[in-house]
């Protein structure tokens, strides 16, 4: 796959391609998210593309709501964040437990693996109990090889059975982040 | 007491030429006055997740681009998800409106007073956001000219408007959620899985 620099200035990994492939195969148009380094290659191939509606969010939570209102108005979305915005969703996921529509979450992991910032570790810690929780599936991609195959399982078992379905994308596959050159 | 509106009055009579309208309530008082003026499939209540009906509003205008839709919900339930207004001022969904029920309280909970009743204007704050017009409604004559333009608003439109701090009687909608979504869906053609 060609690597070419995205507009972020990092180049983007083919696993990252991978998940946007599986996007536009599901069907998905609404591609909702609150930024993060692992999603950009993925926000900025669903922002150029005509047949998707991507959506900033000011916080994670909003994008739980925004997923529902567009399956009751009959349209597929998915929900990017980073683990600390789960914390930020949790009351919020009672509308999929009450109402149950097709909730993919891709959450990309800090706080674990050579992480730096000690303030992320408690809500990485902390993020697949608060998922499980409230009731959200959650598979998990260590490397690379995993992506394709926990990405596409959780978008299928999202739409076949309005699950709420979400792919823990690991510190150790995204890189460490760089504080200091 | 004040003149203020009546918030079961507004509520009919937003509805009360609905044509196409699909509607998302917030959950509480704003959802019982929309039960009051009449159950309708296109009708979407909310019993929980506050902050959301701005945001389903969203998802749902922008999945539905030819469909008016209108949230409506209460002050203190935007006040909670007031990052939606700047997301919704973002994308800017032409056919979306929110209709604020604004009596500065916490009715569901014994009439606590809210930001709005110490100075937040919801509806400066949408325009702040971006939104395409915003009003604040004190008069029957105001709510008239938001009311027509609730089936083209050229939004996105917030109207946050003033009414009465009292409880009327409690009028429950369903409260099956999947129920409700069903019957929505069902309403735009779409099926149950």
């Amino acid at each position: 796959m060609p690597k070419t620099k995205s507009a972020t200035g990092a180049a983007p990994n083919p696993w990252q391609d991978a998940i946007f492939f599986l996007l536009k195969q599901a069907k998905i148009r609404h591609v909702a998210y609150v930024p993060d380094a692992g999603h950009a290659r993925v926000i900025e191939r669903a922002i150029q593309d005509p047949s998707m509606v991507a959506t900033a969010l000011t916080t994670e939570e909003e994008g739980i709501g925004l997923l529902l209102g567009a399956w009751l108005g009959g349209e597929r979305g998915v929900l990017l964040m980073q683990s600390s915005g789960v914390g930020n969703c949790i009351n919020t996921l009672s509308l999929h437990a009450n109402v149950r529509f097709p909730l993919p979450m891709l959450i990309t992991m800090r706080g674990e693996w050579a992480e730096f910032n000690p303030w992320q570790v408690p809500m990485g810690r902390a993020t697949r109990a608060s998922l499980e929780a409230m009731g959200v599936l959650v598979s998990r991609a260590d490397k690379a090889a995993d992506v394709a195959e926990a990405v596409a399982g959780a978008l299928d078992i999202a739409f076949a059975g309005e699950m709420a379905s979400a792919v823990l994308l690991s510190q150790r596959l995204i890189g460490r982040k760089v504080w200091t050159k | 007491m004040s003149k203020a509106l009546d918030r079961r009055e507004v509520v009919a009579r937003l509805v009360r030429s609905r044509g196409d309208l699909l509607i998302v309530a917030g959950l509480g008082s704003p959802a019982y006055d929309l039960m009051a003026a009449g159950d309708h499939e296109a009708n979407f209540y909310l019993w929980g997740g506050m902050g959301s009906a701005a945001t389903i509003a969203l998802g749902l205008a922008l999945a539905q681009p030819k469909r008016p839709v209108l949230a409506l919900t209460g002050d203190g339930e935007m006040l909670m998800g007031l990052g939606a207004l700047a997301t919704i001022g973002r994308a800017k969904p032409k056919n979306l409106s929110i209709a604020v029920l604004d009596n500065g309280r916490y009715g569901e909970t014994g009439m606590q007073e809210s930001h709005t009743a110490s100075g937040t204007r919801l509806d400066q704050v949408a325009m702040a956001c971006g939104f395409a017009w915003a009003m604040r409604i004190e008069s029957e004559a105001a709510l008239a000219v938001f009311a027509m333009r609730l089936p083209k608003p050229a939004g996105p439109a917030l109207a946050n408007i003033v009414i009465r701090a009292e409880n009327p009687p409690r009028v429950l909608p369903p409260r099956d959620g999947v129920f409700l979504k069903n019957r929505f869906r069902a309403s735009l053609g779409f099926k149950p899985i």
